[in-house]
C-alpha cells in the first residue's frame, strides 16, 4: 500500500477547541479520501499551544529547541499540510504566524496545504484569503482552491435535507477541500525526500562569480 | 592548541547597577583585557567589528595596533572582519601593515555580518552576501600573494597593476579563518582554500556546529588539503565561571536574563543544556570544554566570549584570572593527550613561515595561484604531519 504522511497544525487555545476539531474533521475527510485510492496515511497532529514557549524562545534566540525541532522536520516533511487557526482581530493568530515566522521560510516550498480558521462569527471568513492564503503564497506552498471556516453557528448546520442546495454547507466544504489536498497527497513524494542542508547551488563556485584565472 | 578570547565590544547596560560604560571606557577595558589575556598566559585576543550602536569596536586593526605595541606574545584576531562591506584592498593593506608591526603575531577571521542597514551604509546589498564575500576574498588573496594585481569582479572597481602595500611580512599572507554560524557556502570556501573555518557555536546547539565543521573537514580532504583530521577548526566558547558552581548561576543570572543576544527568552538552565554556554565551577567548564573534541575532533583555537551582556571590567578580569591559571592550563594537558601527531596546532606566522620555506616547488607546479599556501602545506602535511610548528617549525609563546 502507498503510505504518505500529513501534518496537522491547529492554534486553537481552548481544551476542547473548535479549531482543533476543524483541523481532526479536514484529516479525517483527507484520510478517507486517500484511503479511497489505496493510500495509507500517517497523520501527525500538533497543538502550536503545546510549543508555544519553545516557538517564542525560537524567536529570541534564531535556534529552535530539539523538541521543537523535531516537529518542524516532521511537518516540513510530511506530503500535505493542515494548518487551522482561529481568527483574532481579524488575522490569523500570534502564535499561529509566529510558528511560520521561525520555521526557514524555503521549507514548505511545494508543500499542499489545506488552510482553515475559526471564528464566532462568519464575517471574518475572508481572513482566510488575505491573510493565511498569502502568507503560503510568500512560502511558495501549493494552497488548495478551497479553504474552510467554520463560525460558531456552522457547528449547527447539517449536510442533509438541505433546504436551499446551493448553500454549501460546512459538512461539504470540508469534503471539497479534503478531495482536492488528497489528489495533491498521494502525488507527493516529498516525505521520501532524502534532504540534504549542505547542498550547494549548482553554479556554485566558491571563488566567486569571476574566479582567478 | 590555541586559546583565547573574542570580544563584540558591546556597549551594555550593568543590570545589577543599571550603569553604561561611555565608549571611551568600553574602548579602554578593551584594551586592558587583551593585556590581560597576555598576562594570564592565553594565546588569542580577537575582537569583532561593528558599524552601528551599541557596538564600539569600528576600526579592529587601529585597536590591534595599539596591543600589538602593549604586548609580545598573544596573536591578535578578530571575530570577524567584514569581507562583504569593507573594500578588500583595504582589508589587504589594513592587515599587512598589522603583520609588520605585531611582528607577525596577526591572522583574521572573514565574517559576512548580519545588521541589514550596515550593507547599504557602504554601498552593497545583504541579499549580495554569500557572492559578496566569496569574490572580495579571492582578491584579497591575490593582493597579498601577486605583487601586481589585474583584478575585474561583479562588486569592485576594477584594478590594474595594482600593488597593495606594505606586502605580508615574510612574504607570508596572514593565516584567515572563515566565520560561520549556518552558511555551507562558506565552510565549502575554507574548505576550497585549505583555510581554517571557525565556528561561532555558542548561541546554537552543539548538534548544529558537528554538521558543519563534519562538512568543513570532509571537503578540506575532497580540495586535497591534507586529511579531514588535518583541517582548521577554531571554536566560540562562552563561559561564566565561580570557584562554587552556585555562585557562579549566582552572579551570572541576571546577565543572562537581560542579555541582548538571548535575554526574556530560554532559562539559563535550558540554554546551557541546549548550547556550549556553561555557567559553573572552573573543573565544569574544563569538563564541557573538552566534550567538544567529542563532536568536532581535535582542533586548533578555542575562543570564549567574556566581555559582553554588561558584566563590568573587574569580573570580566577575574573570570580571565580563572581562565588562565585552573582551566587552561588543565585543558592544554588534556587536549595534548592522544592528539594524533599529524593534527596541526593552531596557525602561527611562523609556522606558515616554515611551511613556505619547505614547499617552494609544490607551490610552483601546483598551478593555481589561488591555492599557493596550502599547496605549500598539504604535501608537507602528509610528508611529515608537521605543518603549522608541530615539529621543528619555529614556535612563539603562543605554541604551547
Amino acid at each position: 500500500m502507498t503510505e504518505r504522511t500529513l501534518a496537522v497544525i491547529s492554534a486553537g487555545l481552548s481544551q476542547p477547541s473548535s479549531t482543533r476539531l476543524l483541523a481532526d474533521k479536514l484529516a479525517t475527510a483527507t484520510v478517507t479520501r486517500l484511503a479511497d485510492e489505496g493510500v495509507s496515511t500517517t497523520v501527525l497532529t500538533y497543538e502550536l499551544r503545546d510549543y508555544a514557549q519553545d516557538i517564542m524562545n525560537n524567536m529570541l534566540t534564531g535556534f529552535a529547541n530539539p523538541r521543537l525541532e523535531e516537529m518542524i522536520e516532521a511537518v516540513t516533511a510530511a506530503d500535505g499540510l493542515i494548518a487551522v487557526t482561529p481568527i483574532f482581530t481579524t488575522s490569523y493568530s500570534g502564535l499561529f504566524k509566529s510558528f511560520f515566522d521561525v520555521i526557514d521560510n524555503r521549507s514548505l516550498t511545494d508543500q499542499p496545504v489545506l488552510i482553515g480558521a475559526t471564528a464566532g462569527t462568519p464575517r471574518h471568513s475572508l481572513a482566510l484569503d488575505y491573510a493565511l492564503r498569502p502568507m503560503f503564497t510568500y512560502l511558495h506552498s501549493v494552497v488548495v482552491p478551497t479553504s474552510v471556516f467554520a463560525a460558531s453557528e456552522d457547528w449547527g448546520s447539517g449536510d442533509g435535507g438541505r433546504v436551499d442546495s446551493r448553500v454549501q454547507t460546512l459538512p461539504a466544504r470540508i469534503e471539497r477541500a479534503a478531495g482536492e489536498l488528497s489528489a495533491l497527497v498521494a502525488r507527493s513524494d516529498r516525505s521520501s525526500r532524502v534532504r540534504d542542508p549542505f547542498e550547494l547551488p549548482a553554479d556554485f563556485n566558491p571563488a566567486g562569480m569571476f574566479p582567478p584565472r | 592548541m590555541q586559546f583565547g578570547i573574542f570580544t563584540v565590544g558591546d556597549l551594555t547596560t550593568d543590570p545589577t547597577t543599571g550603569q553604561t560604560p561611555t565608549e571611551h571606557a568600553r574602548i579602554k577595558a578593551m584594551l586592558t583585557i587583551a593585556q590581560k589575556v597576555e598576562e594570564v598566559g592565553l594565546d588569542v585576543f580577537a575582537t569583532g567589528e561593528h558599524h552601528n550602536p551599541p557596538f564600539v569596536p569600528s576600526s579592529p586593526t587601529t585597536m590591534l595596533g595599539y596591543i600589538a605595541a602593549k604586548t609580545e606574545r598573544i596573536i591578535l584576531s578578530t571575530a570577524t572582519t567584514l569581507i562583504t562591506t569593507s573594500d578588500p584592498v583595504k582589508i589587504a593593506e589594513d592587515f599587512a601593515m598589522l603583520q609588520h608591526i605585531a611582528d607577525g603575531r596577526v591572522d583574521l577571521t572573514l565574517g559576512r555580518g548580519n545588521t541589514g542597514p550596515v550593507y547599504p551604509w557602504f554601498g552593497q546589498d545583504i541579499r549580495q552576501g554569500i557572492p559578496l564575500a566569496l569574490e572580495n576574498y579571492a582578491l584579497l588573496r591575490r593582493l597579498w600573494r601577486e605583487d601586481f594585481v589585474d583584478w575585474e569582479g561583479q562588486f569592485r572597481t576594477p584594478l590594474q597593476g595594482f600593488q597593495s602595500t606594505p606586502r605580508p611580512l615574510d612574504g607570508v599572507a596572514p593565516f584567515v579563518w572563515h566565520g560561520s554560524i549556518r552558511s555551507p557556502e562558506i565552510a565549502e570556501q575554507a574548505a576550497y582554500y585549505g583555510d581554517g573555518f571557525f565556528s561561532n557555536h555558542i548561541f546554537w546547539p552543539a548538534s548544529h556546529t558537528a554538521k558543519m565543521v563534519k562538512y568543513y573537514r570532509n571537503r578540506f580532504e575532497h580540495y586535497g588539503h591534507g586529511t579531514a583530521a588535518q583541517a582548521m577548526v577554531g571554536l566560540g566558547g562562552q563561559v561564566f565561571m565561580s570557584k562554587n558552581s552556585q555562585d557562579a548561576k549566582r552572579q551570572f543570572r541576571p546577565y543572562f536574563d537581560n542579555a541582548p543576544v538571548y535575554g526574556n527568552g530560554p532559562s539559563m538552565e535550558e540554554f546551557t543544556s541546549q548550547t556550549p554556554l556553561t555557567v559553573g565551577s572552573p573543573q565544569e567548564v574544563i569538563d564541557r570544554t573538552l566534550g567538544f573534541r567529542d563532536y568536532v575532533g581535535d582542533y586548533q583555537r578555542q575562543l570564549w566570549l567574556m566581555d559582553h551582556a554588561g558584566l563590568p571590567l573587574k569580573t570580566v578580569l577575574e573570570q580571565l584570572d580563572l581562565l588562565g591559571e585552573e582551566v587552561v592550563p588543565v585543558l592544554r594537558k588534556e587536549f595534548a593527550k592522544n592528539r594524533p601527531a599529524d593534527v596541526p596546532d593552531g596557525p602561527t606566522h611562523e609556522s606558515l613561515v616554515f611551511a613556505a620555506s619547505r614547499a617552494p616547488v609544490a607551490a610552483a607546479s601546483a598551478g593555481r595561484n589561488d591555492l599557493d599556501t596550502s599547496a605549500a602545506i598539504a604535501p608537507h602535511r602528509r610528508a611529515t604531519g608537521a605543518a603549522f610548528g608541530l615539529a621543528g617549525a619555529g614556535t612563539t609563546g603562543a605554541q604551547r
